[in-house]
């Protein structure tokens, strides 16, 4: 079974919002119709949006972090979403696990919403049906698009390449390596919706030092120059050498 | 959560409707085991078709909650999954049953019109009363689980929830019921007001147990979680836009500590002690304006009631939207 997932990179993150347009340009431009804004320059702005970066500073000043944080749907594996649908206009797709709402079915109930623990589905204020991420169904599989166009609009926008986009199923794709070795992981385990989007922390290379290591034991009294040679008949440093 | 005006009529609306249908059943019930008088056929029957009407002012308030009413129909569709669907489904077969029951009454329709004999007077009534019932009770448990069922609005994830919207339902029916019946049959109006009041009192400790408990909520998520950074200090910098979103609108509830905190009081009033003591005066002097105040303060309070359950909930996507930025 094939799972489509992306995997977000925290550590590569800058939050510079290029996915978040470029899934906007891009899904407002499609066959399922516009997202719609209003106000867009006024007092009050709002819109529908399938993809956010949120910013959240980590500890306490001056010892802080920023962590960049995008957020679409994360096209949970055990959807809670899914079965509170009364009409079925919320699917997950068997084939390789998009979650999808069928714009003609929705009647614009709000109840998936409400059953989504992430905040990541957006009623679309005048169609009035339910919105969020397609992981671009409607270009990763467009053979008319060069093959390494068929990704999703923000995996594409993507100038520090912080999303990945592939199968998670298979163990030997790029995502799954790289939720493997880098230490991927997914939001709110505690709800058990088993995600298939994962992220990978922010990562820091440390090498330790210990205080005895910074001092050659065999200069104890750190000076500087040709060293005194061994006698012959003592044993040099690897025992097998001799003068 | 946003409490949306649609649902909280909705929910107490049909409340009453299903209240008032079990209030009659009762009554009907008792007086097939000679513990009650009897009444007029038109008494079950437009109590009954009353009760219908608060059910379609349900439904019909329910409408407004809908981005496209025009394609409700689809909603009945996934009725093994959805406790949306089977209210959906719950709801129409209530009404359908409650007025057939009010019909054969008004008919004095019984079995042996179908060619069976049991001897019983009233038997036809009782059957369809019955199977009323079920499904009364079974829409207070679809009204109740759409909300119980979504695990991690924890406020609501309690069997507390499905009791409460039972209660509350059985307890503004009764009150109705006892209205009704100062109107159109006095000596039924302290069976009723009795039981109103023992209703009452059950919902009072079922609620105030819901309340004790939801104060005492230790929630699953924290911002840890949200994005996965193990720090204990996490605090949102920008939610990623500047003005507001569905996600803003729909689940918070926008009010001040001050008046949140006062509605919870004010619903303790008006739909626990206040009708008590109205219904008290009305029983003891048979007079329907005492009960036309209980049930209306009663409503109003149940209101409030309804507005205070979305508003005490609290959803993890909160945490993803704490600072504009
Ligand atoms: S992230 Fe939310 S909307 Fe997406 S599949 Fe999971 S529960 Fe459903
Ligand atoms: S809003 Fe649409 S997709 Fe969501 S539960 Fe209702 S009908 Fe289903």
């Amino acid at each position: 079974m094939t799972q489509l997932a992306l995997v977000i990179d925290l550590n590569v993150c800058v939050g510079c919002h290029a996915c978040v347009t470029s899934c906007k340009e891009w899904n407002t431009s499609g066959d399922a119709g516009y997202m719609s804004d209003d106000r867009p320059y006024g007092e009050d702005p709002t819109g529908c949006f399938f993809n956010r970066v949120q910013t959240f500073e980590v500890g306490e000043y001056p010892r802080t972090e920023t962590v960049h944080f995008p957020k679409s749907c994360l096209h949970c594996e055990d959807p809670p979403c899914v079965p509170v649908c009364p009409t079925g206009a919320s699917y997950k797709r068997p084939e390789d696990g998009i979650v999808l709402v069928d714009y003609d079915k929705c009647i614009g109930c709000k109840y998936c919403s409400w059953a989504c623990p992430y905040g990541v589905r957006e009623l679309d204020e005048h169609q009035k049906v339910m919105k969020k991420c397609t992981l671009c169904v409607d270009r990763i599989y467009d053979t008319s698009l060069p093959e390494s166009e068929r990704k999703p609009a923000c995996v594409l926008a993507c100038p520090t390449s912080a999303r990945l986009f592939g199968d998670v199923h298979d163990p030997d794709s790029r995502v799954s390596v790289a939720i493997r070795e880098e230490g991927g992981y997914t939001l709110m385990p505690e709800w058990g919706t088993h995600p298939a989007n994962h992220y990978l922390p922010r990562r820091k290379t440390h090498i330790s030092v210990h205080v005895d290591e910074l001092e050659r034991y065999d200069n104890p009294l750190k000076k500087e120059g040709e060293r005194p040679r061994p006698d012959i008949s003592e044993p040099s440093l690897d025992d097998v050498t001799s003068w | 959560m946003h409490p949306a005006f649609s649902v909280i009529f909705l929910t107490t609306l049909i409340g009453v409707g299903q209240g008032l249908f079990l209030a009659l059943y009762t009554a009907e019930s008792y007086h097939a085991v000679g513990l009650l008088p009897a009444q007029s056929p038109q008494f079950y029957a437009w109590g009954a078709w009353v009760a219908v009407a608060f059910l379609v002012a349900g439904l019909v308030a329910s409408f407004f909650h809908l981005g496209h009413p025009e394609r409700a129909w689809r909603s009945a569709a996934r009725w093994r999954t959805s406790w949306l669907s089977r209210e959906v489904i719950a709801l129409p077969v209530t009404m359908g049953l409650m007025f057939v029951y009010g019909a054969v009454h008004y008919l004095g329709w019984d079995l042996a019109r179908f060619g069976i004999e049991t001897g019983l007077p009233g038997d036809l009534t009782l059957l369809v009363g019955a199977l009323g019932v079920i499904a009364t009770f079974g829409l207070f448990l679809c009204t109740g689980m759409i909300y119980a069922s979504i695990r991690f609005l924890q406020e609501w994830a309690s069997p507390l929830t499905v009791l409460n919207y039972t209660l509350l339902g059985i307890v503004s029916g009764f009150t109705f019921a006892t209205l009704f019946a100062a109107l159109f049959a006095t000596d039924l109006v302290n069976f009723f007001g009795g039981w109103a009041i023992i209703a009452i009192l059950a919902a009072l400790v079922t609620r105030v147990s819901s309340l004790l408990r939801n104060a005492r909520i230790r929630y699953k998520s924290s911002p840890q979680t949200a994005i996965g950074v193990r720090h204990s200090r996490i605090s949102q910098r920008s939610q990623g836009f500047m003005g507001g979103s569905f996600n803003t609108r729909e689940f918070f509830h926008g009010a001040s500590r001050l008046w949140f905190r006062s509605v919870k009081w004010l619903f303790l009033m008006l739909v626990f002690p206040v009708p008590v003591v109205l219904i008290s005066l009305g029983m003891s002097s048979d007079s329907p304006i005492e009960l036309a105040a209980a049930f209306m303060v009663q409503y109003l309070g149940l209101l409030a009631e309804r507005w205070f359950f979305f508003a005490q909930a609290n959803h993890p996507q909160n945490l993803y939207y704490q600072t504009v930025g």
